[in-house]
């Protein structure tokens, strides 16, 4: 197929266009945390002069206590992330390979919860979290976001472990392994790059988690990061190089994950178990 | 021993096979998922305090009357902002998806893994700290970027706006933030699609003279028309539940004008601490999130979702 030059050019200009619409506020980001004022609006012409500098860096780091914050995150996240991982192999591995009487039943209640938009169960969580006196603590995050999660996770992994071939699971019953070595040998090693995948979506997903975090998390000491910049944004409001310099620090671990493992990214949804290059 | 109790055996001991491995998610999901789901309804139908030994008199259908009555009609605008939402965003967002990802999958196209990187990276990006940066971008006066560029250098705009004092340009706001954010979920899962097109298609049509845009409409939209299925079920849902949108932009603001359901919801209930009016709009908005979708999914049949 033989495209004009005028047609590639035309089309190398929509894409680049798309592609500054896309870069160009993070560049204005980044641009703005070299900006050193403090009590107005960066100007776009200052914005466009600026020396980069890691003042504003420095001082956001060693300020408010936001390493504690930031650390607060890792692990509320990290947490999170290896067992919702592990719960959501778990019930996809009984529901892709064991029949049962009332699965279908069973799915059809999943499928409805998938349904039904997450801010209404807030409240309710918050009382059901109040009821076991789990307010304030991490264990009442922690069971929300595992539990809240379970589903869609065992939905994602459940079309995996069905391409599993049944012959691979031979060789393990051979040796005399029962249902859980299976698990173990077999599914779990099979399907990494979409436990990797559902890794990354679930990393994402409690790093910036913010209105269970709030609604759950009273005292200081144990906020999270997303609360912890929302709240800096409300009391230095015209700081804007200081705000953007953590909001910096916040957005990196997920970007840097994000380029490192894009190659291995699986699609979700519609190719189930095709791994997309 | 008779076949109905053999049946009765065999399911039981299915069930104890499984059980180890589902046990957990099951609980899991019954207390923190369909439990709320249930206490929800109930809390609608109670004049409802977090306060310890409040007493959550049950009310009938007092909280469904006070979202109706509402003197300022918060749910009816919050309703409208919803369905005006859909309207704004969907085909926008699913033209740009196609769009970009057909240019993008151009033979001729170099370095197709960077501009998918590109693309996709406001999907990774949190929704906060975007929200963030587009009220700085859109900030008031000549010193907002978008105001600087729209009125000072294009002069498309006779005076600088203050996009989130008006009800319209609140809305735009809201709109472009939805789309910016999301437009590369869309071009991700078309490119993955196109990878399926196959090369021959268009091959015949450039032997039969069809010109690029022929191509476009009479074989790539055709072949893709699965996948769009998917992908604008998924836009409609997405922007039918729009709340962080609103939620860190406006806050609802002006004066509960640009409130979608969720963030109405949201403040009224931890804002305003009006939790059964609060659980009678979440509710009615899982009613009609259900319907929606169920109608969607019997739409495409049997198709999976997951």
């Amino acid at each position: 197929m033989q495209t004009s030059l005028l047609g590639k050019t035309a089309v190398y200009a929509v894409i680049l266009v798309g592609a500054l619409l896309f870069l160009f506020p993070f560049v204005y980001m980044i641009l703005t945390t070299f900006f050193l004022g403090t009590n107005t609006l960066p100007k776009p012409n200052e914005v466009f002069h600026v020396t980069p500098n890691f003042a504003n860096y420095e001082t956001v780091w060693n300020k408010n206590h936001f390493t504690t914050y930031f650390m607060n995150s890792v692990i509320v996240t990290s947490v999170a992330m290896v067992g919702s991982l592990f719960l959501g192999a778990l019930t996809a591995y009984g529901f892709s390979r064991f029949p049962f009487p009332g699965k279908e039943f069973v799915f059809r209640i999943f499928l409805l919860t998938m349904m039904i938009p997450g801010v209404i169960n807030i409240i309710p969580q918050f009382v059901t979290i109040k009821g076991l006196g789990l307010v304030n603590t991490y264990w009442g995050l922690w069971l929300v976001y595992i539990a809240g999660g379970v589903v869609g996770n065992m939905f994602f992994l459940r079309g995996f472990f069905e391409s599993i071939p049944k012959e691979l699971e031979e060789s393990v019953l051979i040796d005399g392994g029962g249902s859980w070595r299976i698990f173990w040998n077999i599914y779990l090693p099979q399907s990494l790059p979409a436990m990797g995948t559902l890794a990354i979506f679930i990393f994402q997903g409690t790093w910036e988690e913010y209105f269970l975090a709030l609604t759950l998390i009273k005292s200081e000491a144990l906020r999270t990061l997303p609360i912890a910049i929302l709240m800096f944004n409300d009391k230095y409001a015209t700081n804007y190089g200081q705000i953007f310099a953590a909001s910096m620090i916040a957005l990196l671990p997920v970007i840097l994950i994000y380029m490192a493992f894009q190659k291995k990214f699986v699609q979700s949804g519609f190719n189930e178990g095709g791994v997309k290059g | 021993m008779s076949p109905s109790k053999s049946r009765f055996a065999v399911g039981l001991r299915q069930w104890m096979a499984v059980l180890p491995y589902i046990a957990l998610g099951l609980i899991g999901t019954a207390v923190f998922v369909l439990y709320p789901m249930i206490k929800n309804v109930l809390i609608s139908f109670q004049n409802f305090s977090i306060m310890p030994n409040a007493t959550n008199a049950w009310v009938g259908f007092d909280n469904y009357a006070k979202v109706f009555e509402d003197p300022n009609g918060k749910f009816w605008i919050a309703l409208r902002n919803t369905f005006l939402n859909v309207v704004a965003t969907v085909p926008v967002n699913w033209f740009l998806a196609i769009l970009f990802a057909v240019l993008i999958n151009a033979k001729f196209v170099k370095y197709k893994i960077v501009f998918r990187t590109i693309y996709y990276l406001p999907i990774v990006t949190s929704w906060i700290i975007i929200a963030l940066l587009f009220k700085y971008l859109f900030a008031d006066g000549d010193g907002g970027f978008v105001n600087y560029i729209l009125h000072q250098k294009l002069g498309l705009l006779p005076k600088a706006i203050s996009w989130r004092s008006n009800y319209w340009s609140a809305m735009v706001m809201i709109w472009l933030f939805h789309i910016w954010k999301t437009v590369g979920w869309g071009v991700v899962i078309y490119l993955a699609a196109l990878q399926g097109v196959p090369k021959d298609l268009y091959e015949a049509a450039d032997i039969d003279g069809a010109n690029a845009g022929q191509r476009f409409w009479r074989i790539t939209i055709p072949l893709l028309k699965p996948i769009s299925v998917f992908v604008l079920i998924n836009l409609v849902n997405g922007a039918f539940g729009f709340f962080p949108q609103v939620y860190f932009i406006t806050k609802g603001g002006p004066m509960d004008q640009t409130q979608v359901i969720p963030s109405l919801i949201y403040t009224q209930a931890f804002e305003h601490l009006k939790f059964g009016p609060a659980a009678a709009m979440g509710f009615m908005m899982g009613i009609m999130v259900f319907l929606l979708t169920y109608s969607q999914m019997a739409k495409i049949g049997k198709q999976r979702m997951f």
